[in-house]
């Protein structure tokens, strides 16, 4: 399939969001109080369990915490019912007419809107962070340029679960139930409050058969160097694997809920 | 709703029940947002979770006294939430102008506004909070004296009354806002999540402004120390847990004067 129009499609979702300036720059605020926050618990844990938690000492904890934070926006981990409002109110057949995949369209509005946010609501808390408790980055170039395909990968692996939850519409109507659910085990286990790494050993087991830490925990891992070398390449190889098989159910999916779609009214 | 019902009884039990009654309507769905809630709450448990399986005591609490600031938090922030966490859609009234609406009638403004609705699915959250108190109770080691099972009764109905003051102050200040519901929301639901944790954890400066600026740590962290009979870290002595409604008076203080300026400043969306 030629990129044609999803270029285009992308840089609409950019422009869109890039509409309300102000609200995004406000909506950083919160994710500077939320940083302050959750650095401040994470470094007094570390502080109580004498120097270091699996691996993380004071600083290195303080610098996830204000990276989960700025990643939080571009990656959308409080999931939105966009697509199934669309097929709950019949929109959605105006998306079928279109000439382009729908899944494919608005995953590139999606990284469109992602690109966006990754400025002005990750730069104020990194900012706060690096006044604040200091960050630990990487000096080399090499982890920025593969975390920055993994951030691509994040951002892309939380759409399309997002939209297999939004194909729950084609069945329910109305998915506001599976969507909260989705979020609730995503805050916990993409690792948002404290790192994966940290969790007792049922719970890391139980998270990394699961996606989310390859939404969260991934980008931050390898942006942080603490995944290096062949170990990043292991983490982008788990992401693209996520990535292709939630794809590729969510495009299975849409056709199957869109043949059996009756759209109601004129 | 018929008016007869209405006649005779208190009109703000009358709407509420109207409220609580098309809530309830649809029972699974409303089912679904509950556990929803308790989902919420929960993916705030399981933090304190995590970290206490690596520490024995966070800022001078153990798990089950920090557990006890949990459940004591998160029940006067979920109670606060049920009966006014609606007031921050005060900018969808704006936009609107459904506000006029409640300026013509002869009732306070504010009156109208809490008791137009009422967000039931938070008997989630608060259902889970005091499960995790029955749980803790037992084991948080405390010595029991009339006056600290009376402070610990009142903690969560004070730190509803400062919860709710925040909600009332973040609808107020939209006023000049008007899309700054996440700005606002940074210290409703963030001092909700701060005062989830020993505020001993923090470092002093944190620790002075969702104490003395966003009274956080007045709702749970400081009655709870109080409670124990800890001394309570710099600049926040224990004995502060004892002034929980003199931090709810002030709230409200605060709260009910910008409230006042907002609606003065109110000039109506032309509908």
């Amino acid at each position: 399939m030629p990129a044609g129009p999803y270029p285009a499609l992308a840089v609409a979702g950019f422009r869109r969001w890039s509409a309300y300036r102000l609200a995004t720059w406000t909506s950083a605020t919160a994710n500077v109080v939320f940083g302050l926050l959750k650095a401040a618990v994470v470094s007094a844990t570390v502080g109580a369990a004498g120097g270091s938690v699996a691996g993380y000492d004071a600083a290195e904890a303080t610098t996830f915490a204000w990276l989960s934070q700025a990643l939080i926006a571009p990656v959308n981990l409080f999931a939105r019912d966009d697509m199934a409002q669309r097929v709950r109110s019949g929109d959605v057949a105006v998306d079928l007419a279109r000439p382009v995949d729908p899944q494919l369209a608005a995953w590139a509005g999606d990284l469109g809107r992602a690109a966006y946010q990754f400025l002005p609501r990750g730069v104020p808390p990194l900012l706060v962070g690096a006044l604040v408790s200091g960050l630990v980055l990487p000096a080399a170039p090499a982890p920025y340029l593969l975390g920055a395909v993994s951030l691509v990968m994040a951002v892309s692996l939380s759409f399309a679960c997002q939209w297999l939850v939004n194909l729950l519409a084609f069945r329910w109507l109305d998915v506001r139930g599976p969507l909260a659910l989705y979020t609730v085990v995503s805050l916990v286990l993409t690792g948002l409050a404290v790192p994966v790494w940290w969790f007792p050993g049922w719970l890391r087991e139980l998270a990394l058969v699961t996606p989310f830490p390859s939404m969260l925990q991934a980008p931050v891992d390898v942006l942080t160097g603490r995944a290096a070398g062949t170990a990043a390449l292991e983490v982008l190889g788990v992401q693209a694997l996520w990535l292709a098989g939630a794809l590729l159910a969510g495009h299975v999916g849409f056709r199957a809920g869109a043949r059996r779609l009756v759209v109601q009214g004129g | 709703m018929a008016e007869g019902a209405a006649r005779g009884r208190n009109p703000y039990l009358a709407l509420v029940g109207s409220r609580v009654r098309s809530q309830l309507a649809y029972r699974s769905s409303f089912a679904v947002s509950v556990l929803g809630d308790v989902g919420f709450g929960l993916a705030e448990l399981a933090t304190v979770y995590v970290v206490f399986a690596h520490v024995q005591a966070l800022g001078g609490l153990t798990a089950w006294q920090a557990g006890l600031v949990f459940a004591v938090a998160n029940l006067g922030f979920a109670v606060a939430d049920l009966l006014t966490g609606h007031v921050d859609h005060l900018p969808q009234f704006l936009r609107t102008g459904e506000l006029d609406a409640f300026l013509l009638r002869p009732a306070p403004v504010l009156a109208q506004l809490l008791t137009c609705d009422v967000s039931l699915r938070r008997v989630g959250r608060a259902g889970l909070a005091l499960a995790v108190l029955l749980v803790v109770l037992p084991r948080a080691g405390v010595d029991w004296t009339v006056g600290r099972a009376l402070l610990l009764a009142s903690a969560p109905l004070t730190g509803a009354a400062v919860f709710a003051a925040l909600f009332v102050l973040a609808g107020a200040l939209q006023f000049w806002l008007v899309e700054g519901r996440e700005v606002v929301n940074s210290f409703t639901y963030g001092g909700g999540f701060a005062a989830q944790f020993p505020a001993s954890a923090y470092g002093s400066g944190l620790r002075v402004l969702f104490t003395y600026v966003v009274p956080a740590a007045a709702t749970a962290y400081l009655p709870v120390l109080a409670v124990l009979g800890e001394p309570g870290p710099a600049w926040t002595p224990a004995w502060l847990g004892w002034c929980g409604p003199l931090f709810a008076a002030a709230s409200w203080a605060v709260a009910l004067l910008v409230w006042r300026a907002g609606l003065r400043r109110y000039t109506g969306a032309g509908s």
